[in-house]
């Protein structure tokens, strides 16, 4: 199955369709915890794009800002987890500056992040990093990742 | 002029050429600054959950240490650690509430109000000293160096503390021009390096970093000018990787931009320790006759 608008072939994108919506798929406490994490109306979102056209990390997502928005305003909570964007996210805010409904995009990636990260499940681990690595890093690079990637 | 400084934890270590360098070029420029007693660790990211307060206490604290000081202007050098100041204190002076609970939460120490300037040496450099000052001090005009500047995320976004426009930003391009290089604008320059993940997704951002350089040296550039220790691993750094991975990649020299300005203000290559970047930018610049040929 192909998936417009995703370059990267690494990834599979069979997570995104077909998505079945009704009231049962639709999880209301994810949508509840989102808005509460991340302060942000992601409801206001009318699927423009700017974003996914925006991201410096677009190619290596499986699934668009966008696309992740729409997932979201529909609680698709099961596809959501299958999703890299908040993972591969950097946090550059070009998203954010550029978005006509004004929606802080970075804060609904920090949301989504912070509900797993939360459940002390850790993307990366600070105990696989080599010794030559931790020597050659700068400091921000360390705090910055175990910041955004551990619980 | 007076003020406080602000060094972080990159800039003790694997920045050295950035501090120093800095530090010379601003005593030159007659701005005296006073390190911080007692800062700690800024988070190097800001908070971006709502509920999550406690992350901002560590940059508030950094900044009520320049209030104890006695200072109410602070330099930073580092664009993680401005873009965390900032945007802690911009909390500070703009939530009365979530000011409340900060203050509250650390009793120990005096409340806090937003009240101190958080600045970064570029905008230092625009506001307070202005492009006609620093042109008649520079001795050493940087002639014939093609330089491309490259902002990265954090002096840029959000505009809440912005140094300059998000999308059409000149701070560095005037501050280049003022050193008498040769500014290359690319559209690269706004564009992330991919910052921290090179811990959780290397390929990506070595690819993001690639994609950087490539575009700068296609618009003529031949070196880099940038602020933060973080762009300067992804972009300098990780060259190495990427000269392995991606076929006719051309190595492209790296600088801080106050390697640059210590050097155009003839203050002496010392403080700016060229070896700590990569041997292509000593190279370049003993091409220009702007390095002394020994060594």
């Amino acid at each position: 199955m192909r998936c417009a608008g995703i370059r990267n072939d690494n990834y599979s994108c069979e997570v995104l369709m077909p998505l079945k919506i009704s009231t049962r798929t639709t999880d209301d406490e994810l949508k509840r915890k989102v808005r509460e994490i991340s302060g942000e109306i992601f409801s206001k979102c009318f699927q423009c794009g700017t974003c996914s056209g925006s991201c410096p990390m677009v190619e290596h997502l499986t699934t668009t800002p966008r696309r992740l928005m729409a997932l979201l305003q529909a609680g698709q909570g099961e596809a959501l987890e299958k999703v890299n964007t908040p993972w591969v996210c950097a946090s550059c805010h070009t998203c954010m500056v550029r978005c006509p409904r004004g929606i802080d995009i970075p804060k609904v990636m920090e949301a989504l992040r912070q509900i797993v990260l939360r459940q002390n499940i850790n993307r990366i681990e600070p105990s696989n990093l080599q010794p030559e690595e931790i020597i050659d890093l700068p400091q921000i690079a360390m705090v910055s990742g175990f910041r955004k990637l551990t619980g | 002029m007076k003020i406080a400084y602000y060094p972080g934890c990159t800039l003790k270590t694997r920045a050295k050429n950035l501090e120093d360098s800095a530090l010379a070029a601003m005593k030159a420029l007659g701005i005296e600054t006073e390190e911080l007693p007692r800062w700690n660790c800024c988070g190097a990211v800001y908070s971006l959950a709502d509920d999550d307060l406690i992350h901002i206490v560590a940059p508030v604290r950094d900044l009520i240490r320049v209030k104890e000081q006695g200072h109410d202007t602070v330099v930073t050098l580092c664009s993680m650690c401005y873009n965390t100041l900032a945007r802690a204190n911009h909390l500070m002076k703009n939530d009365p509430e979530k000011r409340k609970t900060i203050n509250d939460f650390m009793d120990e120490e005096p409340d806090y109000d937003g009240s101190v300037r958080v600045t970064h040496l570029l905008d230092l450099l625009r506001d307070d000293i202005g492009w006609e000052t620093l042109k008649q001090k520079v001795t050493t005009p940087l002639k014939g160096l093609k330089v491309a500047p490259y902002y990265g995320c954090t002096l840029l976004r959000p505009k809440d503390v912005a140094i300059d426009s998000a999308d059409n930003p000149m701070v560095l391009r005037h501050f280049l021009a003022a050193l008498g290089a040769e500014v290359i604008d690319f559209p690269g320059a706004v564009e992330c390096c991919g910052t921290y993940q090179v811990l959780g997704n290397p390929d990506a951002a070595l690819s993001v970093s690639h994609n950087i350089l490539t575009d700068a040296t296609k618009h003529g550039a031949e070196a880099l000018a940038l602020a933060c220790p973080l762009c300067d691993y992804n972009l300098g750094r990780k060259q190495d990787a990427m000269l392995s991975k991606f076929e006719g990649m051309k190595e492209v020299p790296i600088y801080y931009f106050t390697q640059l300005l210590a050097l155009a203000l003839g203050i002496g290559e010392d403080v700016c320790h060229f070896e700590l970047n990569r041997a292509i930018s000593t190279d370049l610049l003993k091409t220009k006759n702007l390095l002394r040929a020994a060594g």
